[in-house]
């Protein structure tokens, strides 16, 4: 996700678009990226470890995203 | 003096870039992305254009592309380096320079002539320009919109880094108007306009672009 602090102006577009399909009541709209890493084996710790270094060096750029990794089976 | 312009899958202004170091006085040299080769070249420019094709950011596939490795290696020991536009987003990415761009904050692409002022002529790319200089030059980007947390701004502001400020118009929401900055050393450049469209009277603004490609030899001779 953009830092909280960054301008994030796609989020600004949908947050635009919302009212004029008659939803109203969001106040603000943050766009993402979501990545989905398929292992064949376990997802150990070490692999954990991997996956963080990934999103640290490639699948996020620290200066302006926030990133958050979570397993499901 | 030979410089190396390097080709990446969607590089466009690489034939540009190469005809504006040529008439800067120096020699251009192509350098292919995939090949971790310089080629005994003194200096090398990132041009721009959609690199990987923007693909997960600008600039961040190709920052680890081979021939990377080499720029970044060779920036630390002081090899003067270019990036503009996409460059400039592959040199944010490469941690040459501090700071990200993104998009632009109106969410349109901008093409229009653009005036700039020379912040900072103490770098190998623009010392052949009067500190205040006024320039136009071409800008075309859609994500050109400089962002740094407040202390890096502070700091690139307090150590001179911004190398040239927006002025009449910020045409992308960058902060404070930056156009360009450079690392501590000042070998390292990276501009959002394209100072290589402006290099000849026949096409584009005019010649205020040149002196970034001057001012290799100007540093070196002086």
């Amino acid at each position: 996700m953009p830092k909280p602090e960054i301008l994030d102006p796609q989020g600004k577009a949908v947050l635009g678009a919302l009212p004029r399909l008659g939803f109203t009541g969001v106040s603000d709209v943050r766009q993402g990226k979501r990545f989905e890493l398929e292992f064949s084996g376990e997802v150990t710790p070490e692999v954990l470890a991997e996956v963080e270094k990934m999103a640290e060096t490639l699948l996020s750029n620290p200066v302006i995203e926030n990133y958050a990794v979570t397993v499901e089976q | 003096m030979k410089v190396g312009v390097v080709t990446f899958p969607g590089s466009l202004d690489d034939v540009d870039a190469q005809r504006a170091v040529r008439i800067g006085g120096n020699e251009a040299v192509a350098l292919w992305h995939a090949d971790a080769d310089l080629k005994g070249v003194d200096a090398v420019v990132l041009p721009g254009g959609f690199s990987y094709g923007d693909y997960l950011r600008c600039g961040a596939i190709s920052r680890f592309a081979p021939v990377m490795a080499e720029v970044v290696r060779a920036a630390g020991n002081g090899l003067p380096v270019l990036g503009i536009c996409n460059g400039f987003q592959i040199l944010c990415e490469s941690h040459l320079l501090p700071g990200a761009l993104i998009r632009n904050d109106h969410r349109k692409f901008v093409c229009r002539d653009q005036v700039l002022r020379i912040e900072n002529n103490r770098t190998a790319w623009t010392s052949s320009y009067d500190e205040g200089a006024e320039i136009t030059i071409v800008l075309k980007n859609g994500e050109g919109g400089f962002v740094a947390d407040a202390d890096t701004l502070a700091r690139i502001e307090g150590e001179g880094q911004v190398v040239a400020r927006y002025l009449e118009v910020n045409p992308n929401g960058s902060l404070n108007d930056i156009a360009g900055i450079t690392n501590d050393r000042g070998n390292v450049v990276g501009l959002m306009p394209h100072p290589e469209h402006a290099v000849e009277e026949l096409t584009g603004s005019g010649t205020d672009g040149l002196g970034f490609f001057t001012s290799l030899a100007a540093a070196t001779f002086a």
